[in-house]
C-alpha cells in the first residue's frame, strides 16, 4: 500500500482469475449454485460463497471472482445450460483504494454518488474513471476494489495520484 | 448534461451511455425492394417533438434499452425495456 493522501492508500492487486457469464436466468443460477450461493446476487450487487464471488454487473451477466475449487466446479455446472463462459483473468488489473478519503478520490473521477447510502458496502457497478472504463465495488465502508483494462491501468492510477494530490492540497494549513 | 434512467442499473449521467438512434424500427422480409431496403437504412421521422429512441448503458450494464424524450426540451418521459411496446402517455405529452 503507498499512501496517495491523507487517509488513502492504494495498491495494485495480484493476479486473479477473472470469468464473465453471460447466459439466461437458467445459466446464472447454475453459475451461483456452483459458487454454493443460493441465487445469483440482484442487480449491482455481490455474493460471495465457498466457490468464489460473483458480481452481477448486468441483467444477464455475472463476474466470477472464483477461488481454485470454485473454478473447476464452474465449467461442469454451466454444462447443461445454454451460455458463454469467458476467462478475462488477463484483461484486467485490479486496485484496491482504501481509508477515510478513498470516496473522495473516485469522486473526483467520476459522476457518481459514492455516499454509503447511496453506494453501500457491496455494491459494484462498471462505470467510467475520467475516461476510462472501470469497475467499482465497495468491499468495505472505506474500502474499494477497482478494475480497469490492462492498457488503462497507469491512466487510471495516475488520475487518481492527481486526485489525492488536489485533496492534499486542500487539507494544507496555512 | 443528461440524467438517463437505466431500467437495469438506475439514473446515471450521459456520459455512461451510448445513443442508437430511433426506436421501433421493424427490419423488412429480405426480398422487400431496393427503395423500402433505403428506406429501412436511412429514413426517419426526425421528429420534433416526443421521440421513442434507443440507448445503450455501454459504461454499465451494456443493455439497450428504450427511452422516450422530447426533442425540443430533452425532457425524458419514460424509459422501458427493449422488446417491450412505446408507452402511451395519453394526453401528457
Amino acid at each position: 500500500m503507498v499512501e496517495i493522501a491523507e487517509g488513502c492508500a492504494l495498491a495494485g492487486l495480484p493476479p486473479m482469475v477473472r470469468l464473465v457469464v453471460q447466459g439466461r436466468p437458467a445459466a446464472l443460477d447454475a453459475a451461483a449454485a456452483s459458487l454454493g450461493l443460493d441465487a445469483p446476487p440482484p442487480m449491482l450487487r455481490v455474493a460471495s460463497g465457498v466457490g468464489g464471488s460473483a458480481l452481477r454487473l448486468g441483467p444477464f451477466e455475472l463476474l466470477i471472482l472464483p477461488t481454485l475449487e470454485g473454478r473447476a466446479g464452474l465449467d461442469a455446472a454451466l454444462a447443461p445450460v445454454p451460455h458463454s463462459l469467458v476467462e478475462v483473468s488477463d484483461r484486467n488489473v485490479g486496485f484496491l483504494l482504501e481509508g477515510a478519503r478513498a470516496a473522495d478520490i473516485l469522486a473526483g473521477l467520476c459522476p457518481l454518488d459514492f455516499a454509503l447510502s447511496s453506494f453501500p458496502v457491496g455494491m459494484v457497478t462498471r462505470t467510467l474513471l475520467d475516461k476510462a472504463g472501470a469497475m467499482i465495488w465497495r468491499t468495505d465502508a472505506h474500502s474499494f476494489h477497482v478494475e480497469v483494462w490492462r492498457s488503462f491501468g497507469p491512466y487510471v492510477e495516475a488520475q487518481m495520484r492527481e486526485v489525492a494530490k488536489g485533496i492534499s492540497f486542500s487539507l494544507l494549513t496555512v | 448534461m443528461l440524467l438517463i434512467d437505466c431500467p437495469y442499473c438506475g439514473p446515471r449521467a450521459e456520459i455512461e451511455f451510448a445513443y442508437g438512434g430511433e426506436a421501433h424500427i421493424a427490419r423488412p422480409a429480405a426480398d422487400v425492394s431496393e427503395v423500402e431496403w433505403s428506406a429501412f437504412l436511412y429514413l426517419r421521422d426526425n421528429t420534433k417533438g416526443v421521440l421513442a429512441e434507443r440507448w445503450r448503458h455501454s459504461h454499465g450494464c451494456g443493455r439497450f434499452f428504450n427511452a422516450l424524450r422530447d426533442t425540443r426540451t430533452d425532457q425524458f418521459h419514460a424509459f422501458y425495456e427493449i422488446g417491450t411496446p412505446r408507452p402511451d402517455m395519453g394526453g401528457a405529452v
